[in-house]
């Protein structure tokens, strides 16, 4: 299996190099700067088998050599997050898988020094974060497998953003509450698989959204980037919002790049930085009878429904309208 | 102090000390004990010894308080027309909340006015201020948070009597004129212990019921009759603040829209309209201001005239206008995340239910039935069976609205 492979050869090669770097710094006082910045990055990976086993079957037939697998997206990202700790070491890492049937930690940089603390730590080997993460990625995996067993449905092709947006959302509200200087939070979602399909938006959507304006509302910006063929409206519309950064590289074999050009920037920084800026963001509303986008439209008043054409009752929640109202709706600005 | 005095004054030093780990540069008479009225919490036992103070009895707590302002999934009225009604009389000078009656009033307003607006994006909002016997409109019904507060910070002098009949008498005439699938409501901050009117209350009391104004009072002083008769009449709330967090507490209740009355809107199809963006550097007129505006702004999709914000009605043609964002703040009001119950769990040492041992949502440890080193409650989703601790269970029913648990399970 490639992750096992991955966590026997890599770390060698990667995390020495980190570590030794640490000890270095350790004996160093801490940098008592305010604005230095020391982030909080919840990094959601994408881990829906059925984007990852599709690129897989794609490199087959084409005989490419050179397709975007899912250990070598795994390999950019594992380099991003070390690159992080890097960056500064006081940085917090945590890690959510976004599969298509369920979503779980990985990591949490925190967690694991508090189980290194209580035990011994000279006897046990401080295992690397790539060992880490590729133990519960495999744990993960296996559950996934068994879930799309049992259900076998077509559907779930998408990942479950939303419900690794919300523990995203729990886990920063928890770094929060902690004490005052607490790291400045921020989501990284890598994304591969496309939206919600259009039969299943509203409920996703919503939830989505909700998630979306919760983030707003505790000033935690959204990154996104897209690893897959297709652009994300929903992210699209979360970056906007949250004030982070969308990027879909043109190019996905050279994720690391834009991994560590664009979203390895703190908060500060990106101040001084010319990055990615936001381009059209698309907020026409689409109607629930055609799932067309429109400019104009009528809104059921009692569960805000969106309809393109007048209606005698709302398909939604079942209101009686009362009739020829939505010509009286339209009236001249009250005079005042 | 020099060092010499350390052994001469040692009672003085440790109250600096006292005073310098609270972080205050307050001296003692000048804190405000009334506050934060830290006696009430301590309980006492059946022979009056103070007893810890009990983590998972106070979340019980302000849970069950919690709980019982949450009802079971009823329909509520989303697009609200509300007027706050600010009683600057006379009254409103008293200085028992510090600095006066009237500037906690305007902080909460204040506060208020910006959380009506982030839970009901398309709901409008207008301020009425009495002040020696008359009301006076200060904004028109609208949906600019911020021309609401600076109206308010203008306008803050109070005098003379104040007067319920005619404050409701103007709040009435500019809520009659509103579409009938609105819902109408009134809120009162009230400080006078009397109302100097100019007719027969009673009949503009009846004439709100008739328009179907809801109208709820929170009043400074203490309970007021005629308060009463008005919140019970027309199907409003009437609450009297003991303190400064509890006022702001009471007037935050009514931010969420209330329970919708049947009869009290028609439900109707209103007509919207999705603007696009404007481009950037395209320069343009806007019907708002009447100024020159370079790039960003919105195009009324019916008479192409340009607004700088949304949501508003258009300026030129008076239709609504939102954003698709705007209608999905709202929509959490409708799909509302089932309440969560405590359990209580006792972990195999096998392992067995060992994802039970941390918060699903932020991987903080739960409590263990028998085991006390974890305090709190230990609540679990009716729906996905996930367990939570108290912390996300406030911050998913208050602010994200979605259960992680049933988030990530395939429906």
């Amino acid at each position: 299996m490639v992750l096992e492979h991955w966590s026997k050869k890599n770390p060698t090669l990667i995390c020495r190099k980190s570590e030794n770097f640490e000890i270095k710094l350790r004996g160093l006082p801490q940098m008592a700067n305010p604005q230095d910045d020391i982030s909080q990055v919840v990094i959601l990976l994408e881990a829906n088998p059925y984007f990852w086993g599709e690129r897989i079957s794609r490199a087959a037939n084409s005989a490419e050599t050179t397709g975007f697998t899912f250990d070598r997206f795994l390999e950019h990202v594992l380099l991003f997050i070390n690159s992080l700790f890097l960056l500064n070491q006081a940085n917090r890492v945590v890690v959510i898988a976004t599969g298509a049937t369920s979503c779980a930690y990985l990591y949490d940089s925190q967690a694991s020094e508090v189980a290194a603390n209580a035990r011994t730590a000279r006897a046990v080997k401080k295992q690397s974060v790539v060992e880490k993460i590729t133990q519960k990625l495999e744990d993960f995996m296996s559950k996934e497998a068994v879930c799309d067993l049992n259900q076998g449905m077509e559907d779930t092709r998408y990942s479950l953003l939303s419900g690794s947006l919300s523990m995203a959302l729990c886990y920063i509200q928890k770094v929060l509450r902690g004490a005052p200087p607490h790291p400045r939070p921020r989501i990284l979602c890598l994304q591969g698989s496309p939206d919600a399909p259009p039969q299943y938006v509203t409920l996703p959507y919503i939830a989505i959204m909700n998630a979306i304006f919760s983030a707003q509302r505790s000033l935690v910006p959204i990154d996104a980037c897209l690893v897959g063929d297709q652009p994300s409206a929903f992210l699209q519309q979360a970056t906007h919002i949250t004030g982070g950064i969308y990027q879909k590289p043109s190019t996905p074999e050279g994720l690391f790049e834009y991994l560590a050009m664009v979203f390895a920037t703190d908060l500060y920084s990106r101040k001084f930085l010319q990055l990615p800026g936001a381009s059209g963001v698309d907020f026409r509303a689409s109607c629930f009878c055609h799932k067309k986008s429109i400019d104009m439209g009528f809104v059921c008043s009692v569960c805000l429904s969106i309809f393109c054409k007048g209606q005698r009752t709302c398909t939604t929640c079942n209101a009686n309208f009362a009739p020829n109202k939505p010509s009286a709706t339209g009236q001249k600005p009250k005079a005042s | 102090m020099g060092p010499e005095d350390d052994g001469v004054m040692p009672m003085e030093e440790d109250g600096d000390l006292d005073a310098e780990e609270q972080g205050r540069d307050l001296e003692a008479w000048e804190r405000a004990y009334a506050e934060d009225r830290s006696w009430e919490s301590l309980t006492e036992d059946a022979s009056g010894l103070l007893l810890a103070v009990d983590v998972t009895q106070q979340q019980r707590q302000a849970r069950r308080r919690y709980a019982a302002s949450k009802g079971p999934r009823i329909q509520r009225g989303i697009i609200r027309y509300l007027f706050v009604i600010c009683d600057f009389s006379r009254a409103a000078a008293e200085e028992d909340f510090k600095p006066s009656r009237m500037g906690i009033v305007a902080n909460c307003v204040e506060a208020f006015v910006r959380e009506f607006f982030d839970q009901n994006p398309l709901s409008h909002l207008g301020l009425i201020v009495i002040r020696s016997g008359v009301a006076k409109r200060l904004t028109d019904l609208s949906g600019s948070p911020e021309a609401h507060i600076r109206a308010l910070r203008a306008n803050l002098e109070c005098s003379g009597d104040a007067s319920i009949q005619n404050a409701l008498d103007l709040a009435r005439g500019y809520l009659s004129s509103i579409p009938t699938y609105g819902h109408r409501e009134i809120l009162f901050l009230y400080s006078a212990l009397s109302t100097c009117d100019p007719g027969d209350i009673m009949d503009s009391i009846n004439a709100c019921k008739k328009a179907n104004i809801r109208c709820s009072v929170v009043g400074l002083s203490a309970e007021i009759y005629i308060c009463k008769t008005l919140c019970e009449r027309t199907g409003g709330i009437y609450s009297v603040a003991i303190s400064e967090s509890h006022l702001k507490e009471l007037v935050l209740e009514h931010a969420p829209p209330p329970p919708a009355i049947a009869e009290a809107a028609v439900a109707s199809l209103v007509r919207m309209g999705f603007p696009t963006r404007g481009a950037e550097g395209a320069v343009a007129i806007c019907a708002c201001h009447r100024e020159v505006k370079l790039g960003g702004g919105y195009t009324c999709p019916r008479c192409k005239g340009r607004v700088c914000e949304l949501p508003t009605e258009c300026h030129v043609c008076g239709l609504t206008l939102v954003s698709s964002p705007h209608l999905a703040r709202s929509y959490h009001h409708l799909f509302p995340v089932p309440a969560f119950e405590e359990v209580a769990v006792t972990l195999h040492p096998s392992g067995k239910n060992d994802a039970l041992r941390l918060c699903y949502g932020c991987q903080q440890e739960l409590p263990v039935a028998g085991n006390k080193s974890v305090a709190g409650v230990r609540l679990e989703c009716p729906r996905c069976k996930q367990h939570f601790c108290f912390d996300c269970d406030v911050y998913i029913h208050e602010s994200l609205h979605n259960c992680p648990g049933c988030e990530s399970l395939i429906k």
